[in-house]
């Protein structure tokens, strides 16, 4: 039987790969590449090194492995698919596939200023274009850098290199806008000028000219009038997929350019893959190889009947310019919610370093490196391993237990994300006689890719020691420099009623999505309010703003409080009825109660009105509020049980319903020391005892489970009630935004003795005035669905359109088991509503 | 071929909306505009944006009901708009993620004429 035939358009770096890959599997195939460049697939990663002499060989794919693989070369610009007879076209040579794989990369975009089409205009791509660059520099004296990403910076190290004075120009206002953040711009800023390259920021280049008609590039104008003289002109101003051929047979591509991809690296025709630079995946381009290089071996794994899928990478980076290292991993912006940032800043040295940490502290999400990038790869390892940290500062401050971070990592830690090689391979391969970085890359490939991880590879080779120092804040968010704790004590000082008080007299800007909701919770902590009061609304998350948790595809849960635990039959059988009416999926919560998904927005209000007339409340199952009292059945009807633990659950859950709070707040009432409720766990768990309570704080399931401490022993029901009024609101009015009591209680000075004294003890004089304001929660407690219900101007939100009563008709549901879910993307990646393309 | 900046103006159809008053301060309405699904937010200052209502990270209908808010860029307050499901950010007048720069909301032309919010769209 003859062979698949596959063809391959594009011998870039990711065609390359893939073709490597392919021959890793042992399956044969009929292989042919379309190969419109000059060479052989080269490393365009070290595409600079090109200028340096002796110029180093960067050729990747050579012909004697090509012909060995039996792999045909097409020399050639594929100019058309006909994809209804499998052809593709090079001129007027035809080539027939079974399989057809677009490695096509993308093209620097120049944007359209008056100019670019004189002499001495250049783009930063291929070895042509710095063969072209560099004949041209011979009668030049000064060369300009337009855009100061990346590359931008990497070419006008390269004109530098070349002799030439060089200037780059960028639009925004720091280099490196898309990695590093303003303070890590600003350092890079001084970094590069003090190599002698200008720095031109906030700048907008208006045209490029000559002068007396020369055709020759004399200067730039810019938008505000300065002009910046110059011979030659270098565009770096970002990159645009090459989907022209996609596009022009019909294939699927995205509103912003790039092939649309699945997870298969497959486009919307079955028997046509893209990957690398050209593919869009999830609504993403990535401008890096080493994602590129995973599609390469997931398709070529597709391709042999695997079961590998893309799902996604990285971006992050790490690059020397001119000597300056430069990095920027993970989550670099903080954009996790509740994430936390730190920061270090050495003038001294030159060196910025900041790492953003999970709200709680105890993950690395990502951070931003210049100046120093000597523990990137440890950090990106860190992030990768998802390592719990107990004192993340040591992740950048000067300490002499770097080493011991470093040793810490994982055998399965990631080292080389772009060769998949692992610490422990690492490990291995010294183990096995690698004495130094060549000896790994040998053994292992790691290192050979992208080079980011070559100080990690160092670093396990033999851990080195930092030394710097620090720089620590906890404000909210870039509005307000201050702490959740400050807020909340101003906003009760100051008796602010609104969040545009606050924000007039302590913050800048319109606030956020991190500020608003912090400060919604602390009015109605402190207020009681109603959350949907006019002006409160938006300022809340759309689970509060809609009074139900939001789903993936936009519609809501509904969860009915059932205190302790506790329903009758009736209840359940409303709920029952509800469900089936609306269509909802049902399930039981790990909270002791029935959870119905797949409400329509418009839907709410009719479902909560047959809740409430079934004598059901809201269950703020969406709230930074109390969840849930589980109980177990206790002395009622359990033959171990020893007190009424489903009375006092229900009692306590009734209590505290509502209460807003930095984070949710769970309990649990257990009637014996078999603790089937689980307390310890709880932010407040009871566990009965023959003369009452035991009183427990401070445990969390979760992320980072936490047993609860011993807070009080063998209370009397009224004690017990007015100790936990006093934690809870301690709590309230000290802890940070989005901590639990758990992360509370371990970053309190003085820990669980210094809480007992505050509660127990009054060490502040303030119980009366916690427990004040506990019975005010108690006594203003109202049911937000009742209040809702009855607000007119407050249900007319409650539609998906302003202007229409129809419905999201993106919201598809599944059969599944004997109920349904939202469909998942992959199910419908043929109709996505956003893809239609306009050729214009 | 086409490239990703459109420049030269092509027709604008508007289509009337709502009162301004049905737009919350410093919040936004969802409205379906021929067969497409506009976001529209108002600013304190009554400074109106409209965005596509699809957000890309989610693939879901929900922008409308994101937290409007501001960030620093460029040393200047620039207004965003933050997902309500996984909290991606996006810039209002360009509708770029600040999260990933290629991914973009589409921007449709708003404007207020007596009181009434109208979407231009450009075919
Ligand atoms: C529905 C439920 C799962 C289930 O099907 O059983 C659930 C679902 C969610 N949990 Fe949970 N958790 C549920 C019980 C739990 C439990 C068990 C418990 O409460 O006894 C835990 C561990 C106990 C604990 O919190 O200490 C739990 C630990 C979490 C966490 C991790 C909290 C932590 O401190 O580490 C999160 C994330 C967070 O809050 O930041 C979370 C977050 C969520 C969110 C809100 C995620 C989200 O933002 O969409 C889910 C939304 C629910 C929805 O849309 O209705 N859920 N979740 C349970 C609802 C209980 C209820 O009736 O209210
Ligand atoms: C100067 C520079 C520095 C870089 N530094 C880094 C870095 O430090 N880290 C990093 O991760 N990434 C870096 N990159 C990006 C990296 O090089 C790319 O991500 C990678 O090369 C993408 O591989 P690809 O195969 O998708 O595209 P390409 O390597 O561009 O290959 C595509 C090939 O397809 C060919 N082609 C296109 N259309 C046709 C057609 N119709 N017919 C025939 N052939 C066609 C093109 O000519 C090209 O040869 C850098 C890029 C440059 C230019
Ligand atoms: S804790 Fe267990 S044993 Fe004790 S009363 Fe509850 S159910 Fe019974
Ligand atoms: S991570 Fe790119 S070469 Fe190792």
């Amino acid at each position: 039987m003859a062979h698949q035939a596959i063809v391959v358009i594009g011998n870039g770096m990711v065609g390359h790969k893939f073709l490597e890959s392919l021959m890793g599997s042992g399956q044969h195939f009929d292989i042919t590449i379309i190969n419109e460049e000059a060479h052989l697939a080269y490393d365009r990663v070290h595409l600079s090194s090109y200028f340096e002499t002796p110029a180093p060989d960067l050729s990747l794919g050579r012909a004697a492995d090509y012909e060995a693989w039996g792999v045909k070369v097409a020399w050639g610009k594929a100019s058309s698919i006909d994809r209804e007879t499998k052809n593709v076209y090079v001129g007027d040579q035809r080539f027939a596939y079974d399989i057809l794989v677009l490695a096509t990369g993308s093209f620097p975009f120049v944007p359209p200023v008056p100019g670019k089409d004189l002499n001495g205009v250049f783009v930063y791509r291929t070895l042509e274009d710095l063969d072209k660059i560099r004949n041209y520099s011979q009668n030049s004296k000064t060369g300009v850098v337009i855009g100061g990403g990346l590359l931008g910076l990497e070419a006008a190290g390269a004109l530098k290199n070349l002799g030439l004075t060089a200037h780059v120009v960028e639009f925004a206002p720091r280099l490196m806008p898309v990695q590093v953040d303003e303070a890590g711009g600003k350092m890079l800023k001084r970094k590069i000028e003090d190599m002698g390259i200008g720095v031109h920021v906030a700048k907008s280049t208006e045209c490029i000219f000559d002068t007396d008609d020369s055709g020759n590039v004399a200067g730039l104008k810019f938008a505000d009038g300065q002009t910046l003289e110059t011979d030659m002109v270098v565009f770096s101003a970002g990159i645009r997929p090459r989907d022209e051929l996609a596009r022009a047979s019909g294939i699927e591509v995205g509103e912003r350019g790039g092939i649309v991809i699945n997870d298969s690296c497959r486009t919307s025709d079955p028997s046509i893959y893209a990957i690398g630079e050209c593919a869009l995946h999830s609504g993403r381009i990535y401008g890096l190889v080493a994602p590129g290089y995973t599609m390469a071996r997931v398709l070529a794994d597709v391709l042999t009947g695997g079961e590998q899928r893309f799902e996604g990478a990285d971006l992050s980076t790490k690059l020397k310019l001119l000597g300056v290292d430069v990095a920027s991993f993970g989550d670099s912006f903080a954009k996790t919610p509740g994430a936390e940032e730190m920061s270090f800043i050495d003038p001294i040295k030159g060196s910025y370093k900041k790492i953003v940490l999970s709200s709680d502290g105890t993950k690395l999400l990502g951070g931003v490196l210049v100046g120093d990038t000597s523990d990137y790869g440890m950090l990106v390892a860190q992030v990768q391993a998802n390592t719990v940290l107990t004192n993340p500062a040591e992740l950048i401050v000067p300490s002499f237990d770097g080493a011991r971070v470093k040793a810490a990592l994982p055998n399965s830690a990631m080292i080389c994300s772009c060769e998949n090689v692992s610490k422990g391979a690492i490990v291995t391969a010294i183990r096995d006689g690698a004495s130094d970085l060549a000896g790994i890359k040998t053994a292992t490939k790691a290192c050979t890719g992208c080079g980011g991880c070559a100080a990690l590879c160092k670093d396990v080779l033999n851990a080195e020691l930092v030394a710097m120092g620090q720089i620590v804040n906890n404000y909210v968010c870039e509005h307000f420099e201050l702490s959740r704790q400050e807020l909340y004590d101003i906003i009760r000082v100051r008796h602010y009623q609104n969040f545009d008080q606050v924000l007039g007299h302590h913050g800048n800007g319109e606030g956020c999505e991190v500020c608003k909701p912090a400060v919604a919770s602390i009015l109605a902590s402190l207020y009681e309010e109603y959350v949907l009061k006019d002006g409160l609304e938006v300022l809340q998350d759309t689970n509060d703003r809609f009074l139900a948790n939001m789903q993936r595809d936009g519609t809501y849960s509904v969860v009915p409080r059932m205190a302790g635990g506790e329903v009758t039959p009736e209840g359940l059988i409303a709920v029952g009825s509800v469900a089936k009416k609306y269509g909802l999926y049902t399930k039981l919560t790990g909270g002791q109660r029935v959870d119905m998904f797949g409400a329509r927005l418009e839907q709410l209000p009719f479902i909560w009105q047959e809740l409430i007339a079934a004598g059901f409340e809201s269950g703020h199952a969406y709230g930074k509020a109390l969840r849930t009292v589980k109980s177990c059945v206790g002395s009622t009807w359990c033959r171990y049980g020893v007190q009424d633990s489903t009375a006092m659950a229900v009692l306590l859950e009734n209590r505290y319903k509502g209460l807003r709070a930095p984070h949710k707040l769970k309990s649990a009432v257990s009637g014996c020391t078999r603790e089937c409720a689980e307390a310890q766990s709880k932010d407040f768990g009871i566990i009965a005892t023959e003369r009452g309570y035991n009183l427990f704080v401070c445990g969390n399931g979760g992320m980072k489970p936490r047993h609860a401490d011993l807070f009080a022993s063998d209370l009397d029901d009224e004690t017990l009630i007015r100790y936990i009024d006093r934690f809870l609101m301690f709590y309230i009015r000290t802890a940070d935004r989005l901590q639990r009591t758990s992360v509370w209680l371990e970053k309190m000075p003085g820990g669980i003795e210094y809480l007992r004294q505050v509660i127990v003890k009054d060490s502040l004089g303030i119980c009366a005035e916690l427990e004040a304001d506990m019975e005010k929660h108690v006594q203003n407690y109202q049911c937000e669905w009742a209040a809702t219900l009855e607000n007119p101007e407050k249900m007319a939100t409650f539609k998906h359109f302003v202007n229409s009563d129809l419905q999201d008709d993106n919201i598809v549901f599944v059969k599944d088991r004997d109920q349904h879910r939202p469909i998942y993307d992959f199910e419908r990646l043929e109709a996505l509503p956003m893809l239609n393309i306009a050729n214009n | 071929m086409s490239t990703a900046i459109a420049t030269k103006p092509l027709e604008t159809t508007w289509t009337d909306i709502c009162n301004l008053e049905q737009i919350p301060v410093a919040g936004g309405v969802n409205a379906l505009v021929e067969n497409t699904q506009v976001a529209i937010f108002r600013t304190r200052e009554n400074k109106l944006f409209a965005v596509s209502n699809f957000d890309p990270f989610s693939k879901a209908n929900v922008m409308s009901r994101g937290i409007f808010g501001s960030t620093k860029r460029d040393g200047r307050d620039v207004y965003k708009i933050a997902s309500p499901i996984l909290k991606n950010t996006f810039d209002l007048e360009t509708g770029q993620s600040f999260d990933d720069l290629s991914v973009f909301l589409r921007v449709f032309n708003v404007k207020l004429e007596a009181g009434r919010v109208l979407i231009g769209v450009l075919w």
